[in-house]
């Protein structure tokens, strides 16, 4: 174990933050182990929760003092093991860090700590007219630092962008402790774009301490179309039609048979036909008319694609319930089995009915259940696999499976992560995704931010599958290239 | 440079892939990204300094360097998928060849950058220059998956894909938009596409500057669905007044309800709108006033400071040729300025948390102010340290933040 003692470490960390913030005892660790994804679980060191970007910045530096490894973490919700500490590494819980700094709509931007919660921003921006658009499924618990870290999707960055493109402006702490500024409040940059290369970056360049979002306008109309098909593939197909015709709907999702029944049988249940292939659920906005116009194009090509039941929402009552079941779909996936992996991958578009397929040869090959909820507009795929991990052959048949998918997806053209990032879970395939020349630039990237190597170890790139690259300015990269 | 590396140049890539330029310095035309590496890998132990021209119309080729090297040879557009709406082109393809390709695909990349039809898409892409219709698509960064970049030393680096949604990895392809060419040559790029819009309509008001903002934040207020709301200048829309020009565009029906919602919105305005054959050359005209002066350059406002940004710019350079997002904030300059001038510009407007950023002009004032000038604290450290890792022989002849660092 590096440097310090435990003991030590925890008392130096309880005069920064106060002993109640400092978790050094077994059960209490164990609320830290996962981060949603079953498959993946590491105990920290120990766990320290700051209030204030001060008392970030103080750890920080304790931390680099002492050459001690440290993962942030927002609420834990990831599902890709990057917020997982191993047992010589500090975890820096950052939800304490939730006050909302300031809202300016005349500039339609918000000021925040990285602890806030998705959906919470929204709420605040709301009186103004204004939304924070980036969604995640998860948007009621996760947090916006966390969203920065993994450049976090959700059904609406379809039309209106993912993470990257509504952060404006950041406050960093990097590794050392030092602090730096990147971007502007108008999003143009300081030279080069440095946010864009943050976001994404998963917790190992640094954290960030304080956001600059950009809030856009909510629409004036808002139409919510939701369409069953008796065939997966023809839905699918309407996807590809519906992109095809210029239309960019703010949200365009899919949902399979399976996932359409758990959700039915759940408390989240939206009235569906249970006996429908796969469903589709279309959001449209902008002002009345134009979305009216869309509307009846969009509505057009899905009955010419086969829908069967087209469904829109009246009241904002109505078009709760629809997106209730697409946004509690993991939740009402979850009571099928003990456990549930939801995976994450893209194909192009065009890949989407020959993937699905795909999965599902590989379902009905591993004898597994798998459902397919996922953001059909953009080809982001979440295959959700359920299970119980305490079968080890069933386990074996579901990390098979994950693996096969990602190949699939990866041969279709793909990608291995659309939003969860690479964390722990997808680190083995960045060699099947990326030469080792490319994957020796992001290490040396890191590096640059983080000589020592001490944020968030070990997650991203297989430091062995990475070519050698100079290490710019740093007399201890060691560290980070032999880990 | 001596005739024997001359030599040894044509013996590596071939006598055809080696020229001269006006002034003699050996311009390299490498006709894929492996041999643009290999020359970069030989530069390296040569230790000579690279200068890289795209199309050679939007910065001018004057950086000092010992060899130049051109992306010319590296000029198709590889593939379209328009039911992806992807397409993978060479950075040395013009965007006019890029729209070609792309119209007949029936596709459309929404990037209407300043300069000429001929700039290569790698000049777009590296310099992070986008035009009017930022309002609604976004800049650069915005349409850019993924990119293949050939580093200083020689190192092949493909970052992102061909998918619209990806965070395998980190996102080194943000580093090279807007980073001009100090972190690597960019040789091929994966390109967001949409679908060529059914109806393309362009209206224009005139009137006093302020009066026009003011209308360009109505109508940003109250969503009007515009691609383009931008600020001309007289002398760059070649009027007698300051034009607000609307660019509509979509299916037929959206973009009348839009074009009335225009004209209901910013009441005190009177649109016309231009004869259809005349789009393409108004905006192009505007486009390329961005070349009318020896220098041009970005300042990154937000709509509610638009108007003293534009004053600020007025009372230190001047106001003739000038083009903004009235949606936006973003300014676009094009004249004639001292590097005192220009200094003392960027810094009051670094004062209102404005970036200032130089897109072109000739090599002396590049080498004296750079492009970007001084950093914030700490982000010059960590940009030097990424300079060093994407060309650790410092051969890329880049001015980033210029001799004096403001």
């Amino acid at each position: 174990m590096p440097g310090i003692a435990t003991d030590a470490l925890a008392r130096d960390l309880a005069r920064i933050v106060g002993p109640r913030w400092v978790r050094t005892r077994g059960s209490e660790l164990v609320t830290y182990r996962a981060d949603g994804l079953p498959t993946h679980e590491s105990t920290p060191r120990l766990v320290v929760l700051p209030g204030s970007r001060g008392e970030v910045i103080a750890i920080v530096r304790l931390l680099s003092e002492s050459g001690s490894a440290f993962v942030a973490r927002g609420a834990g919700t990831g599902l890709s093991g990057g917020a997982l500490a191993d047992t010589d590494a500090v975890l820096i819980v950052l939800t304490r860090l939730s006050k909302i700094l300031a809202i300016h709509p005349q500039k339609a931007r918000a000021i925040l700590e990285p602890g806030v919660v998705n959906a919470r921003l929204s709420e605040a921006a709301r009186p103004y007219g204004l939304q924070y658009v980036p969604d995640p499924s998860s948007q009621t618990a996760c947090t916006v630092g966390g969203n920065v870290a993994e450049n976090a999707g959700g059904p609406h960055c379809l039309k209106y962008g993912v993470t990257t493109n509504h952060i404006a402006a950041l406050e960093v702490v990097l590794a050392d402790g030092s602090v730096v500024r990147l971007g502007s409040q108008s999003g143009e940059p300081w030279g080069p774009d440095l946010v864009g290369l943050f976001v994404g970056s998963e917790g190992m360049f640094g954290i960030a301490t304080e956001i600059t979002v950009r809030l856009v306008p909510i629409p004036p109309a808002i139409h919510t179309v939701f369409a069953d098909f008796m065939n997966l593939r023809a839905a699918s197909e309407a996807v590809s039609a519906i992109i095809a015709s210029g239309i960019v709907p703010a949200a365009l999702e899919m949902m399979d048979q399976s996932c359409i029944q758990a959700v039915e049988a759940s408390i989240y249940a939206t009235g569906a036909r249970t006996d429908a292939a796969a469903a589709l659920l279309v959001e449209l906005d902008g002002t009345p008319e134009t979305v009216e116009a869309e509307a009846a194009l969009v509505e057009a090509l899905l009955r010419q694609h086969g829908a069967r039941d087209l469904r829109s929402a009246a009241t904002e009552a109505e078009r709760a319930r629809l997106w209730q079941g697409r946004k509690k779909a993991f939740g009402a996936l979850g009571r099928i089995a003990p456990d549930l992996v939801v995976q994450d991958a893209v194909v192009p578009r065009s890949a989407l009915p020959d993937t699905l397929d795909r999965i599902g040869a590989i379902r009905d090959r591993l004898g597994l259940r798998i459902s397919n909820v996922f953001h059909a507009g953009d080809g982001n795929l979440h295959p959700c696999i359920s299970f119980d991990r305490r079968d080890r052959d069933l386990s074996e048949r579901v990390r098979q499976a994950s693996e096969e998918i990602m190949y699939a997806c990866l041969a279709a053209g793909g990608s291995i992560t659309g939003e969860h990032g690479v964390g722990s879970d997808k680190l083995g395939y960045m060699t099947a995704a990326f030469d080792g020349e490319t994957l020796g630039a992001m290490c040396a990237v890191r590096l640059a931010f983080d000589p020592s190597g001490r944020a968030n170890p070990g997650k991203v790139y297989p430091t062995h599958a990475c070519k050698e690259w100079s290490r710019a300015g740093s007399n201890e990269a060691s560290r980070g290239m032999t880990r | 440079m001596n005739e024997a590396a001359y030599d040894r140049l044509q013996a590596l890539l071939g006598p055809g892939a080696v020229e001269r330029d006006g002034r003699g310095l050996p311009r390299v035309v490498p006709e894929n990204e492996d041999r643009l590496a290999l020359l970069c890998k030989t530069a390296m132990e040569e230790k000579w300094k690279i200068r890289v021209e795209g199309r050679g119309t939007w910065l001018p080729p004057d950086a000092p360097a010992d060899l130049a090297v051109t992306t010319h040879a590296m000029g198709r557009v590889i593939s379209v998928s328009p039911s992806d709406l992807v397409a993978t082109v060479q950075a040395g393809a013009t965007l006019e060849t890029v729209r070609r390709d792309l119209a007949e695909a029936g596709m459309w990349l929404a990037l209407d950058p300043p300069g000429r039809a001929e700039r290569s898409i790698g000049s777009i892409v590296a310099t992070g220059t986008s035009g009017p219709l930022r309002h609604l698509y976004g800049p650069v960064r915005d349409h850019v998956l993924g990119c293949t970049v050939v580093t200083g030393d020689g190192r092949i680096v493909r970052s992102g894909g061909r998918v619209v949604k990806n965070v395998a990895g980190y996102d080194l392809t943000k580093l090279q938009i807007g980073g001009f060419g100090a972190f690597g040559i960019v040789t091929e790029l994966h390109l967001r596409l949409r679908t060529l819009p059914r109806a393309d309509i362009t209206l224009l008001a005139r009137g006093p500057r302020d009066r026009l903002t003011a209308g360009g934040r109505d109508a940003t207020a109250a969503q009007v669905g515009a691609a383009a709301l931008e600020l001309l200048s007289p002398a760059l829309a070649d009027e007698s007044d300051w034009v607000l020009a609307a660019r509509l565009l979509g299916q037929e029906a959206v973009v009348s309800a839009e074009t009335r919602r225009l004209q209901q919105e910013t009441g005190d305005l009177i649109w016309e709108p231009l004869p259809a054959d005349r789009t393409g050359t108004f905006w192009g005209l505007a486009g390329r006033a961005a070349l009318a002066g020896p220098l041009t350059l970005r300042a990154g406002a937000l709509l509610d400071g638009l108007d003293d940004t534009l004053d600020l710019i007025r009372d230190l350079l001047d106001d003739r040729l000038i083009s903004a997002g009235a949606g936006t904030g973003a300014v676009r300059w094009s004249g004639e300025a001292p590097p005192d001038r220009f200094r003392l510009l960027r810094r009051q407007l670094a004062d209102r948390e404005v970036p200032v950023t130089l897109e072109r002009a000739p090599w002396e004032l590049r080498r004296v102010v750079g492009h970007f000038g001084a950093y914030q604290e700490g982000v010059g450290r960590l940009v030097g340290k990424l300079r060093e890792t994407f060309d650790p022989g410092s051969l890329l002849s880049v001015a980033l933040e210029g001799a004096h660092g403001d």
